[in-house]
């Protein structure tokens, strides 16, 4: 048996988009954004999920992306590559409504214990430190199915409450998100550079359920700005092999979003 | 709050505008012209495709003022806009240049010190608001923006309801219907018969949403030739005042088949918005925009080299 990689041998971003790519499960329609979320569904399809099918917020079902040229949004020709149909944006996105989608994968400028996520204030929004662009179609996506977040594990981005949710994980805990109207979907897991981490069914608190190769429960709390729980049967993650790391390599061989 | 359209003003705007058969091909400088300052403005195309970039240039060396901008996602027409006053309040779902270059310097400048407002709705919100605005409806119901901040921070703009149905508590939102559509397309007619190719994006409900539309396209062709293929046509000629030819229509930005983003002109932009959110943009008004004899000028600006890379790489999509 050949020996495991040492964490050495990737990147962070190759070690996120590895871990991610083993959560999908062959057949699932997968809406994906641009950057690791692509590069793990594309990772999937290649590896062991040859059924699976990307979304493209753009309109685009079903693409195969060009290695090497991969799209710098969702919403360009890059992304229609070999799809099966493309249709406008709103009418991709009712898909999410109408419940065809397994699945919605998307990066995190900042998350809270009970899964929210914040892309559009950092500080108050009526006078805000830093405006960032907001939320596209995060906000759809994570209200109406299952979600997957991928992002570096960094105090200033776990925080115990976001300063304005965005995305909707389970709001405030317990049955708030269903009493809010949200019937379906909510964050089901959050992959790290350091952990995977899921939501304890009755509180939706956030826990880790699996730590990668080498991290340690004091290199994960250090990094997260809130008492993060971990699950009774914690588990440790099998480093990325060099066929997962070559297939990101072939499809992002600028190092675009892996570096 | 917003306010929505009345469904007689609808309807009497609708029956008052010239729906005959009729050549509409026109300058940008005579389609800027048919802009009014406080219009709400709704930009086709999405992020960096399909954006009307030479119409928006007309529009801020014509120096309109205190445009209501409404678009599916904004890029850098968004930073543009902002930078030239031409307007003060945009209505998106994401806004800034791309992932790749980082947030919008510009965006954040002028939200931030509140010198313009980017009012927010999520992605879908958008397109069901143009859609309502099409369907003439006041607005539509839905299960997104419910539990969020999103829905909080456009208050009254969203209602709630208990479907008389289900009990569900569901999303209302408000029907857009802007006062001009700008869209650019591969190709129509003289009559403005537009046919799109690739992504649409929201034009469609866009267009049918609006009180008149200014198409600008890659080139025009002959009636005959829009008839002997209907079944492309997505925007019908009565929806439309103005049309536009305007090759390269859409650079620095992308059109579908054609040419893709001028990604050395792009980095060059936020190279220069990075460094400075005010003067940066500035400076690229003043070069690009008001130092240009004409839009081909703007091109040549844009330099031959990367005309032509853009167009191999837009082709390229018709590759096996």
């Amino acid at each position: 048996m050949t020996k495991p990689l040492e964490p050495s041998a990737y990147t962070a971003s190759e070690l996120l988009a590895v871990m991610a790519a083993r959560l999908m499960r062959d057949g699932q329609i997968v809406f994906a954004g641009i950057g690791i979320p692509l590069l793990a569904a594309t990772l999937a399809q290649r590896q062991f999920a040859p059924h699976l099918t990307i979304l493209f917020e753009g309109g685009t079902i079903g693409p195969f992306i060009v290695p090497g040229e991969l799209p710098p949004s969702t919403n360009e020709q890059r992304c229609t590559r070999r799809a099966n149909m493309v249709l406008p944006i709103t009418d991709v996105l009712l898909l999410l409504q109408r419940g065809y989608v397994d699945v919605g994968f998307m990066g995190g400028a900042q998350i809270d214990r009970f899964g929210n996520l914040n892309s559009s204030f950092i500080g108050d929004p009526a006078r805000p430190k830093i405006r960032l662009p907001g939320t596209g179609g995060g906000n759809d996506i994570s209200s109406l199915t299952q979600m997957i977040v991928a992002m570096k594990h960094e105090k200033r981005r776990f925080v115990a409450d976001v300063d304005f949710i965005t995305s909707p994980g389970y709001l405030h805990g317990g049955m708030s998100r269903a009493q809010s109207g949200l019937s379906h979907g909510g964050m089901w897991r959050v992959v790290t550079d350091l952990a995977i981490m899921g939501f304890d069914e009755t509180t939706r608190e956030m826990k880790v359920l699996a730590l990668h190769a080498g991290v340690s429960r004091a290199d994960v709390l250090a990094n997260t700005g809130f008492a993060l729980r971990f699950d009774p049967d914690l588990e440790t993650t099998p480093p990325p092999r060099p066929d997962e790391l070559a297939v990101l390599r072939h499809l992002d061989p600028e190092r675009l979003y892996t570096a | 709050m917003v306010q929505v359209k009345s469904y007689a003003t609808l309807r009497k705007e609708t029956l008052a505008r010239d729906r005959g058969l009729r050549e509409k091909v026109m300058s940008l400088e005579e389609a800027a012209a048919r802009v009014s300052d406080g219009d709400h403005v709704a930009i086709g195309g999405c992020t960096m495709s399909r954006t009307p970039m030479a119409m928006i240039w007309a529009l801020i060396r014509a120096g309109r003022k205190d445009l209501t901008i409404s678009r599916s996602i904004t890029s850098t027409e968004g930073d543009l806009l902002f930078a030239a006053k031409v307007s003060q309040h945009v209505i998106t779902s994401w806004f800034t240049q791309g992932i790749v270059w980082g947030v919008s310097k510009v965006m954040r400048h002028y939200t931030e010190h509140n010198l313009a407002r980017f009012e927010e709705w999520s992605h879908m919100s958008m397109g069901l608001r143009y859609r309502a605005g099409a369907m003439g409806i006041p607005f539509m119901p839905s299960r997104s923006m419910l539990g969020s901040d999103v829905g909080r921070e456009v208050g009254e703009s969203l209602k709630r309801m208990t479907c008389p149905f289900t009990g569900e508590v569901l999303a209302l939102l408000p029907a857009l219907n802007p006062d001009v559509a700008l869209i650019h397309v591969q190709r129509c007619d003289a009559f403005g018969n537009a046919q799109i190719d690739g992504l649409q994006f929201m034009d469609i409900d866009m267009a049918m949403a609006a009180k008149s539309v200014i198409l600008t396209t890659e080139r025009i062709v002959a009636n005959d030739q829009i008839r002997r293929a209907p079944d492309q046509t997505r925007i019908p000629f009565f929806a439309v005042e103005a049309v536009v030819e305007v090759p390269f229509g859409a650079a620095p930005h992308e059109c579908y088949g054609l040419y893709e983003p001028f990604f050395d002109h792009l980095d060059l932009y936020a190279r220069l918005s990075a460094a400075d959110p005010i003067k940066g943009p500035a400076d690229y008004l003043q070069s690009y925009y008001h130092g240009a004899r004409d839009w081909p000028d703007y091109l040549s600006k844009l330099g031959l080299a990367e005309l032509i890379d853009a167009s191999r790489r837009g082709r390229s999509v018709y590759n096996d």
